[in-house]
């Protein structure tokens, strides 16, 4: 695209736009606003996995007049969460179906107080027969769920797996499984919440997607649409943590503010966040694969199962793109992926980063190292020969359109990590030394934005207008956490009208000012949203051309003089754009067959690990990362992304375990739920290949989920070629290591290379 | 004010302050509810994040942990004390530089560990800033960028003199 070779300010690492102030330590997160009059929300919740409640009593020594009790019968509207599905209740009525769901709200003009009459509360409860593992709910013999535990269910289908098996050379079969995982956003859960009669609710929070918290508000609440405001403050962190849960919190603190007439604010702790709030579902991958004589893939056979917890929040699409991720970034002529989501009596599982993906590429990639293993392969050599290349079709039967480089990405992966060279070095080293090291690949793509017709349903609208003090002002619902929004956004509508970077402003994210872009989740907000911004902003250039008098070629202070003669003639100075599917996009949802995402970006990751076989820890020592995602519009934040994506995939492999007791989390604090710290994390070196996207913003594909779907399954297979073992299931804690590596006896020396 | 509040008398960046609290109230929610310094943000509770970090008397603590009693006397800084006339500090220019802060929530703990390291140690090397810094936990930016901007704040040899200015004060 020509805008490749002028541009100014796409592709430059300009400065995060709300840097500073972050910097400065005056960015105002929600719990550094107060209100008049503010008084402080809690929760109280179920101690038991799933029981029908048969009271609930308060203790005589608190004098409860001073609180705000609210139950279920105080909900105005519906008593349940919009979503997909509209199962999960806002506050538990007469049934609980997880541990640590809301039955009540207090609130109390002191926060210390409040909590303690948490305390205070007694429910009793006649329990009823829990479920707790993916095997369990499958069984369907207590059902807890619908008619049959089943949340949802994929068949996808290309080819005739069953006309395979019996010529096939080789058969591999292998089972993977992962374990749930906790974002651990730094900020906490919370919000405030207002009422009154004339307003209806305003909500300031914590989250990524106001309108998902709008929408919700309006049928608890029973509202009509500018009754309902909703505002995202500056947020800490959010990784897929904040795109369900806050609509429940938002609720619960807007309940509050109604029947006490007071401002409400809840801020949870880190326990209550860790105990109540949503992780990444954990997965059961089973691979049937068969090869002809040569490597090459002839059959692909794939059962996946996700435990979802008590209620279907996001399950149905996480599984959707857990589906449509399962066979990784090869070429199969057929293809079978049965695919479910299990009801379990757990807190709900949700989105965080990759989305179900991670899950599945872990399943693939490690299961192509094991298939290499088994038919005397080298890994690297059976990816090569059926990776997908341009006008190859995937498992939907979509025809690979823009150009697939992923024999470069791996070319550079291998060189810049002298993968050989080191592999070689370890296999001469490591028979003389308690420290076994291995190199383990991954190779893998992330489809940007929502999957199949999820764009099209959304219909996002986003534009820009010109502010009285003549600043251009981009106006979307899109939020900033950290990834870069902000910064990403004004980027683009600086350069497509020729602006300073200073002259851009980014509009609040308050429903009562900005459209509806679309919830800002599935690595869309660059490539999307970004497209969108370039258009409104090209199409108010045009607009000042024709009707205000801005000639073809213009100066800045030309611009801003047209946009003045625009608001004198208009009253304002604004341009929207709807989305546009790329052309030749088709989707059946019912076959689960065509263009399963707009693009994708894709991805070789090298891990470089050690075992020591005395303490049994894993360490990454060295990480690579080659990636295509687009355009790359700002090169220290999409760095910062990758590198950030790849700490948590390094979590998720080696670090974080979720321990469910009872279908409580026992390990509900930082103390020991273990994330990657400063000591942990390796040298990441990162490199892009840039292929411009032309329905991406100034060329950008999805950038933000990518990385944490690699390290995981790169990691196992370096632990596979330094010790000679093949894990399947993650986390791989030191006691996992140390009991497979004792049950192994002697460590077996890596392959020869 | 409460019969069980007490007087606590201390230098907050550089100003002398003093509040009427309960003794054991957390000195994370002294600067916050007491003195509008919301900079400092509470992570975890337990000392574990380490985004509630201040200097105490030139010494790097998680004031989540830290009875308000305790700093009674003390000089206690914060990240609102790192910028000086609204010129930012060099480790604040060289995080917003190099990509340190993302989304912002361990910034100002990250950047009070990282002063209080050049403070004692002006020209870390990788193992020490990593050292440094592992109190501090960051969910965003798998630490790379945070290291170099250290690295680069190191580099700025101005960092060293801001830098020791009110670690000394002690």
């Amino acid at each position: 695209m020509s805008a490749h070779a002028t541009s100014r300010i796409v592709g430059t690492p300009v400065p995060r736009k709300e840097g500073a102030d972050k910097l400065l330590g005056i960015a105002r997160y929600v719990d550094d606003i107060e209100r008049e009059g503010m008084w402080h929300g809690a929760t109280v919740r179920s101690t038991v996995p799933r029981a029908l409640i048969r009271s609930i009593g308060f203790d005589q020594e608190i004098d409860w007049s001073e609180f705000t009790v609210v139950r279920a019968a105080d909900i105005p509207g519906e008593n349940n969460i919009q979503l997909i599905n509209a199962d999960q209740p806002c506050l538990a009525d007469g049934q609980v179906n997880h541990c640590d769901e809301a039955i009540l709200l207090l609130a109390h003009p002191d926060k210390h107080r409040v909590r303690q009459a948490v305390n205070a509360v007694r429910i009793e409860y006649d329990p009823l027969p829990p479920v707790f593992t993916i095997e369990e709910s499958e069984k369907q013999q207590t059902v807890v769920w619908g008619a049959d535990n089943l949340l949802k269910s994929f068949l996808l289908e290309k080819g005739d797996v069953d006309s395979v098996w019996a010529s096939a050379a080789h058969i591999i079969e292998g089972e993977y499984r992962t374990g749930a995982q906790e974002h651990l956003y730094i900020e906490n859960n919370g919000v405030i919440a207002e009422y009154s009669k004339e307003s209806g609710v305003t909500v300031w929070g914590s989250l990524q997607c106001p309108f998902y918290v709008h929408r919700s508000l309006l049928a608890v609440f029973n509202l009509p649409p500018d009754k309902v405001r909703v505002i995202q403050t500056e947020t800490g962190g959010a990784f897929g943590g904040k795109e369900d849960y806050p609509s429940t919190l938002a609720s619960h603190a807007a309940l509050l503010a109604m029947k006490s007439g007071h401002p409400v604010k809840m801020i949870y702790d880190r326990i209550e966040d860790l105990a109540a709030t949503t992780k990444r579902h954990p997965s059961r991958a089973r691979h049937r694969t068969a090869l002809d004589g040569n490597g090459k893939l002839l059959a692909m056979d794939i059962d996946i199962a996700t435990d979802g917890g008590a209620y279907s929040t996001l399950s149905p699409t996480v599984l959707s793109r857990a589906t449509l991720h399962s066979p990784g970034p090869y070429v199969c002529p057929n293809v079978r992926v049965r695919s479910r989501s299990w009801a379990t009596t757990t807190v709900p599982y949700g989105a965080f980063r990759g989305f179900g993906a991670p899950q599945t590429i872990f399943a693939i990639e490690r299961h192509m190292d094991e298939i290499a293993a088994a038919i005397g392969i080298d890994p690297v050599e059976l990816r090569r020969r059926n990776f997908l290349h341009d006008g190859d079709t995937t498992a939907t039967e979509q025809v690979m359109r823009e150009p697939v480089i992923l024999d470069k990405l791996l070319d550079r992966a291998l060189a810049q990590s002298d993968y050989y060279g080191r592999r070689s070095r370890f296999a001469r080293e490591n028979p003389l030394s308690p420290i076994k090291r291995g190199m383990g690949i991954a190779a893998f793509y992330h489809g940007s934005g929502f999957t199949g017709s999820g764009e099209r349903y959304l219909n996002s609208l986003a534009g820009v207008d010109v502010t009285p003090d003549g600043k251009l002002r981009v106006l979307v619902a899109s939020t900033e956490f950290g990834q870069g929004t902000n910064t990403v956004l004004t980027q683009i509508a600086a350069e497509a009208i020729g602006l300073h970077y200073d002259d851009v402003i980014i509009a609040p994210a308050d429903t009562a000012i900005v459209p509806n872009s679309g919830p800002t989740v599935a690595s869309r907000t660059a490539m999307v949203v970004g497209k969108l911004i370039e258009r409104a902003s090209l199409q108010l250039v045009a607009m000042l051309q024709q009707h205000a008098g801005l000639p073809v070629q213009y100066s800045r202070s030309d611009f801003f003089e047209a946009c003045e003669r625009c608001r004198a003639a208009n009253g304002e100075v604004v341009s929207r754009c709807r989305y546009e599917a790329p052309p030749g996009i088709y989707w059946d949802d019912q076959k689960y067959r065509g263009e399963a995402y707009p693009a994708y970006a894709w991805s070789v990751h090298v891990a470089q690990v050690a075992v020591d076989v005395v303490t049994y820890s894993a360490e990454v020592e060295e990480f690579w990362a080659v990636q295509e995602v687009g355009r790359v519009i700002n090169p220290v934040l999409a760095g910062g992304q990758i590198e950030g994506g790849i700490a948590q995939g390094i979590g998720y492999a080696l670090y974080e375990k979720v321990i469910l007791q009872d279908g409580h989390m026992a390990n509900n604090q930082m103390t020991n739920y273990i994330m990657p710290t400063a000591e942990d994390v390796p040298p990441i070196h990162v490199h892009f290949e840039e292929i411009p996207f032309q329905h991406g913003g100034y060329g950008a594909k999805g950038v933000g989920e990518l990385p944490h779907d690699g390290p995981a399954p790169a990691i196992l297979n370096a632990i596979k070629d330094a010790t000679g073992v093949g894990f399947n299931s993650i986390p791989l804690l030191p006691e996992d290591l140390h009991r497979a590596l004792c049950a192994h006896e002697t460590v077996e020396e890596p392959a020869a290379v | 004010m409460s019969t069980l509040d007490t007087t606590i008398s201390f230098i907050v960046n550089g100003e002398s302050r003093t509040v009427q609290v309960p003794p054991m109230k957390r000195l994370l929610d002294v600067l916050r509810e007491d003195l509008g310094l919301t900079g400092t943000k509470e992570g975890c509770g337990e000392g574990e994040c380490g985004s509630c970090s201040v200097r105490l008397n030139g010494e790097l603590v998680n004031s989540c942990l830290v009875p308000v009693l305790q700093a009674d006397g003390s000089t206690v800084e914060t990240v609102e004390g790192l910028a000086r006339n609204g010129v930012l500090h060099p480790l604040q220019q060289a995080f917003l530089q190099c990509g340190g802060a993302q989304c912002g929530i361990c910034t100002p703990g990250m950047l009070m560990a990282a002063t209080h390291l050049l403070s004692h140690n002006p020209h870390p090397n990788m193992a020490e800033i990593r050292e440094g810094l592992a109190g501090n936990l960051c969910r965003c930016t798998g630490f790379i960028r945070i290291f170099e901007s250290v690295v680069a704040a190191a580099a700025n040899q101005t960092v060293n003199k801001v830098a020791s200015g009110p670690a000394h004060a002690r």
